[in-house]
This record gives structure tokens, C-alpha cells and sequence, in this order.
């Protein structure tokens, strides 16, 4: 009789509850440095937001108290990523859409696809290291040597991957009726492709190139040395092809400096680029599943 | 009739639109192979670079740890040897964390929104960028670790991997704020393995008797393992090539230890600190020292994705 209910004492029930509480734990460890993280930063970066810090060059480190603005930083970071998203995701759309759409699943694509999946894994300082020998110490951009040039095209080869393999799997899920449709009244295969199927499958490539976007953001690795850095003002189109300045390369020069308000300066520089990535990260998610939604019903 | 005979007539393409057409097709062929370019590219210009080093040092340069300018004497064991040791004790952490983290999402312990929520804060980790890991692991890290260190140095000092004073900079902080960028990868990646488990087998497990957690670790575990052992790899990966958290956190020192208490190096920071200033043989050693990295992470990476062809779930 008794064996019908449950028994605290069974060594299995203490067995299982043992291994339950050390999966909370488990839990526990893992959320609780994103709680840390996340408050700290935007406590005692938010602390440090002031109007001054957007329009303000950075001072150069030494005895001074005020450590200035990141406005070349902010710019810069904009530039960089800008000019890194016009290289790939062209090249990353026209890929995948080749991989979706033309391939018949042959070597080349399997390549391909395979290529993809190692170039993510190529570590994201080999990046910086191959665009420094290729543009940098060949100063091969108009003599030029560190420039907002080479650090865009440094993000661009880690953007690359995320926007062929976003472009991919979302013009994989468009279905095929769509295309049957549009090639039976007549289109031709690059009007079915750009006025049916990518629009049909535009939300969801968007939600990964901004994603990858993001990422590429915060990346410091690449930059350090094709970007390097640049205290002062961006003021023109020539500025291009000279040292700039980014936050994530600003949090890391700054970071290291034994002053107090250069240090400060980096956590305000990391309390607006954490916030940035974040909510593109949150609003993604909410779109993503907002579509879902739609979809089912 | 006569209407319909001309709309016969015009049946075929304008050559313009067939033009347009192959045009199209062969952009996208070309933008595609791209990435084969980059990637053959990479490795070329890499490989070509530390030519003057291999031929001059050949082998020798993976096992010595002298790195002298002055003398131009390279050898790259330190960093070498602590990319590897940073990156396996990480997983070494990691994984049971990352796990056990997997299996409290996908069990039903608690309401299913409060795992949803669990599960997309711990992907939002993944989203913070590495400098500013390394800049709280500075700031916050390591002052909250250190009595702990000097706790470690003082009773288990006896052991070699702890025998020197600690110092604000180590490889153990690296290895710690490594473990907090990899737990969102392997989490991840484990708890979608996890969730593609049939419900089948959960459910047969429990009917013939088997209680919770001899389902998970009999059943549930053993069917989702090479997608673990991928995330796992793939993990191993990020943690070799990661840099600037390392960089920030691990002291560069090439004066090699068995203490992970004492400064270390890894092949990234030596990377990130060296590249910008270095001229001659030294930047040739420093190409030889990425590509050495490049093929670990290469290696890593393929045999992860061999690993998830070869053993993706078959139920």
C-alpha cells in the first residue's frame, strides 16, 4: 500500500531532488553575472552621461581631471560599421540568395556553405590580422596606412558570414508555391528573386543583419590595429583614410590607463554601446516573435 | 484572333531581359564564392607572412618561450600553452554549468515563462561585447576575487597551478571571465539539443519506472550528446581566438608559469599587443604565432562541424 505514494526517503526521490537543486544552482551561476554585469554597467556608466560627452573630443590621458567627450569615438564607431555593412551585406545577400536560390546543392555549394560555417569560426583578431597585411602594411588605399577604411573592411569579413547564412535559411523558408507562381505568369528568374521572394523573406534576413551589425559593433579585436585610434573631431570625407577612433577601441585604451577619468570615460562609452546592442538585441527578439504570432494565425 | 496571334508572336524574351537575366545569376555566383576567397586568403597571406619565421626558427618556435626584439630570439610556448590551458579549464567550468543550466530551462521546474525569460537573459550575454567583459572583469571581477585567491595561494599553494602570490592581473581571471562569455554559447546550444529530443523517449523512459533525473542522465543526455559535444567545440573555439577580455585581464607576461596566479599570455593578447608597434622578424613571428592559432581554431572548428553531419539526431 504504501508503495503507492511518494516516498521522501527512497534514495531515488533524494537522488532526484539532489540533482534538481544543482540544476537551480547551475542556473543561478549562469544569470546572476548578467544581473551584475548588466546593473554595474549601467549604474556607473549612466552616472557618468553627461551633453558634454557627445560633442567633446577625449582628452589625451595624463594629470588632467576632465577626460573630455567621445564624440570622434561615437562617429567613428558609426562610420565603421557603416562602411562595414555597405561591404557585406551586399556581397553576403547576393551569396546567399546564389546559395538559395540558383545552387542545385552541388560541391561548390557545399563548399560553400562549409566555407561560411569556418569563416565564423575564424577568430575575429585573424581578421585584423589579415586586413593589416593586406591594406595596412602595403598602405595599398592611397599611401594611407591605419584608416576607418581598413577597420570597416576588418568588421566587413566578420559580418559576412551572419548575413549569407541569414540570407540563406530565410530564403529557404519561403515557400515554393511563391516562385512556381511568379516564374508561371512569366517573370524571369532575377524579377521572381527581387520582387517576390526576397521581399516575402525580408523580415527575417533583416532581423539577422541587424543582428550581425550589432555584434560587429562591439567587436575591438579587428580594430586595434587597421582602425587604431584617433583623438580628435571627424570632420570630413578625407578623414577616411586616417586613424579613427571607435568606442570599443576607446573602452579598451581607456580601460587600461591608471587615471581615473579616462576610466570613467570608458564605462560611459560602455553604458552607450551595451545599451545600443541590447536593445537592438530585445527589439529583434520582439519582432522575431511578433512574426511568429502573425504567421500562426 | 488577331490579338492573340500577336501575343503569340511575342512569346520569346527581349535578349535584354535574358541578358539581365544570366547577369544576375553570375553576381550571385561570384558574390557567393566570396567567402571561399576571404577565407583561402586568410590563410594564404598568413601562412606567407610567417614564412621568414618558420624557415628560420621551424618547429623549435612552438616548444621555447624566449621572446626577445633585441636579440630576435622567438618562441611562442607561453602563449601557446596558455591559449590551451585558458581555454580547456574554461570548458572545464563551463560545461557542467552550461549544462545543468540547459536541462533547468527545458524541464518544467518551474513555469514556462520564467524559463523563456531565463533563457533569452542568457543569450543576451552572448551579446555584450568582449572589451566590456574585460573592463568589468577589471574593475569588479577582481577585486571581488581576490581574497579568494589569496585563500587559494594559502592552502592549496602546494599545488604548482597555485603556487605564487597572486597578482591583479592572472590567467585564472581570464579563465573566469572566459567561462562567463561561454556559458551563453553552450547553454544555448544545449537546450536547443535538448528540446529537439522526441517527446517519445522521455515518455517511454518514465513509463517503465525511471524517475526524473535516471531519464535525463540514461536517456535524455546520452541522445543529445553530439549536439552538446558541437556547442561544446564550438565554445572551445571562441574561447582560443577571444581577445580583448583576455587581453585586459590576463597580464602579458611571456615569463612562462605553472601558476595561474601569476600573469600569463595567450596567442591573441600576444597579437593585440604586440602587432601595432613590431617590425621586422618580430611581426614574421607574430604571423607564424597567428597562423599556429588560426589552424588550433581551424581544427576546432571543422571537426565540430564533421562532428554535427556525422551525428545530428536521427530519431
Amino acid at each position: 500500500m504504501n508503495s503507492l505514494y511518494y516516498q521522501k526517503r527512497l534514495s531515488r526521490n533524494i537522488g532526484d531532488k539532489f540533482f534538481t537543486s544543482l540544476s537551480v544552482i547551475c542556473a543561478l551561476i549562469a544569470i546572476l553575472p548578467l544581473i551584475f554585469l548588466v546593473t554595474y554597467i549601467l549604474i556607473k556608466g549612466g552616472s557618468q552621461i553627461t551633453p558634454e560627452l557627445f560633442t567633446l573630443e577625449p582628452n589625451p590621458p595624463g594629470d588632467d581631471l576632465d577626460a573630455g567627450g567621445i564624440n570622434p569615438a561615437l562617429i567613428g564607431t558609426l562610420i565603421i560599421t557603416t562602411i562595414a555593412s555597405i561591404i557585406a551585406i551586399p556581397v553576403g545577400v547576393g551569396g546567399g540568395i546564389y546559395l538559395a536560390e540558383y545552387s542545385k546543392g552541388g560541391a561548390f555549394t557545399r563548399f560553400i556553405r562549409f566555407g561560411v560555417n569556418v569563416l565564423a569560426g575564424v577568430p575575429s583578431i585573424i581578421a585584423g590580422v589579415f586586413i593589416y597585411a593586406l591594406i595596412v602594411s602595403t598602405k595599398i588605399l592611397f599611401g594611407s596606412m591605419y584608416s576607418g577604411l581598413a577597420g570597416g573592411m576588418a568588421l566587413s569579413i566578420l559580418m559576412l558570414p551572419t548575413v549569407i547564412k541569414t540570407t540563406d535559411e530565410g530564403l529557404k523558408l519561403v515557400p515554393n508555391e511563391l516562385r512556381y507562381a511568379s516564374l508561371g505568369v512569366g517573370a524571369s528568374m532575377y524579377t521572381t528573386i527581387l520582387k517576390v521572394t526576397l521581399p516575402s523573406a525580408f523580415r527575417s534576413i533583416a532581423t539577422g543583419v541587424v543582428l550581425g551589425i550589432a555584434r560587429a559593433a562591439g567587436e575591438t579585436a579587428p580594430l586595434i590595429f587597421t582602425a587604431l585610434f584617433s583623438y580628435y573631431y571627424i570632420t570630413g570625407f578625407g578623414d577616411l583614410f586616417y586613424e579613427m577612433g571607435s568606442l570599443a577601441v576607446l573602452i579598451y585604451n581607456f580601460a587600461l590607463e591608471p587615471y581615473d577619468a579616462q576610466n570613467k570615460l570608458a564605462w560611459a562609452a560602455s553604458f552607450i554601446l551595451v545599451l545600443s546592442i541590447l536593445s537592438v538585441n530585445i527589439f529583434s527578439r520582439i519582432l522575431a516573435a511578433f512574426t511568429e504570432k502573425t504567421k500562426r494565425l | 484572333m488577331e490579338e492573340k496571334l500577336t501575343l503569340f508572336k511575342n512569346r520569346k524574351r527581349f535578349g535584354i531581359e535574358k541578358n539581365i537575366d544570366i547577369i544576375f545569376k553570375n553576381t550571385a555566383l561570384v558574390l557567393s564564392s566570396f567567402v571561399a576567397i576571404i577565407l583561402l586568403g586568410i590563410i594564404l597571406v598568413v601562412f606567407f607572412q610567417s614564412f621568414d619565421s618558420f624557415s628560420r626558427y621551424g618547429l623549435k618556435f612552438l616548444v621555447t618561450s624566449e621572446w626577445n626584439p633585441v636579440k630576435d630570439e622567438y618562441g611562442a610556448f607561453t602563449a601557446i600553452y596558455g591559449t590551451l590551458v585558458t581555454s580547456f579549464l574554461s570548458l572545464l567550468i563551463t560545461i557542467p554549468l552550461g549544462v545543468g543550466t540547459a536541462i533547468f530551462i527545458t524541464e518544467d521546474f518551474v513555469p514556462k515563462v520564467v524559463r523563456e525569460i531565463i533563457g533569452s537573459f542568457v543569450e543576451l550575454l552572448a551579446a555584450i561585447p568582449s572589451v566590456v567583459l574585460g573592463l568589468w572583469a577589471i574593475f569588479v571581477m577582481e577585486p571581488f576575487f581576490r581574497a579568494f585567491f589569496v585563500f587559494l595561494h594559502n592552502f592549496f599553494g602546494w599545488i604548482p597551478l597555485f603556487s605564487t602570490e597572486p597578482t591583479s592581473r592572472n590567467s585564472l581571471l581570464a579563465i573566469l571571465i572566459l567561462v562567463v562569455m561561454l556559458l551563453p554559447i553552450v547553454t544555448s546550444i544545449a537546450r536547443d539539443t535538448l528540446n529537439q529530443v522526441p517527446k517519445k523517449l522521455r515518455n517511454a523512459a518514465y513509463g517503465i519506472g525511471a524517475s526524473r533525473w535516471k531519464t535525463i542522465f540514461s536517456v535524455i543526455l546520452p541522445a543529445a550528446l553530439s549536439g552538446i559535444m558541437a556547442g561544446v567545440l564550438l565554445a572551445l573555439g571562441r574561447a582560443m581566438g577571444e581577445t580583448m577580455a583576455v587581453t585586459m585581464i590576463i597580464g602579458n607576461s611571456n615569463a612562462f608559469s605553472w601558476s595561474l596566479l601569476s600573469p600569463g599570455y595567450t596567442i591573441s593578447s600576444m597579437l593585440a599587443n604586440q602587432f601595432g608597434e613590431s617590425d621586422g622578424s618580430q611581426v614574421s613571428s607574430l604571423f607564424y604565432a597567428a597562423f599556429v592559432l588560426m589552424i588550433l581554431s581551424l581544427v576546432v572548428n571543422i571537426f565540430a562541424q564533421w562532428l554535427v553531419k556525422k551525428f545530428s539526431l536521427k530519431y
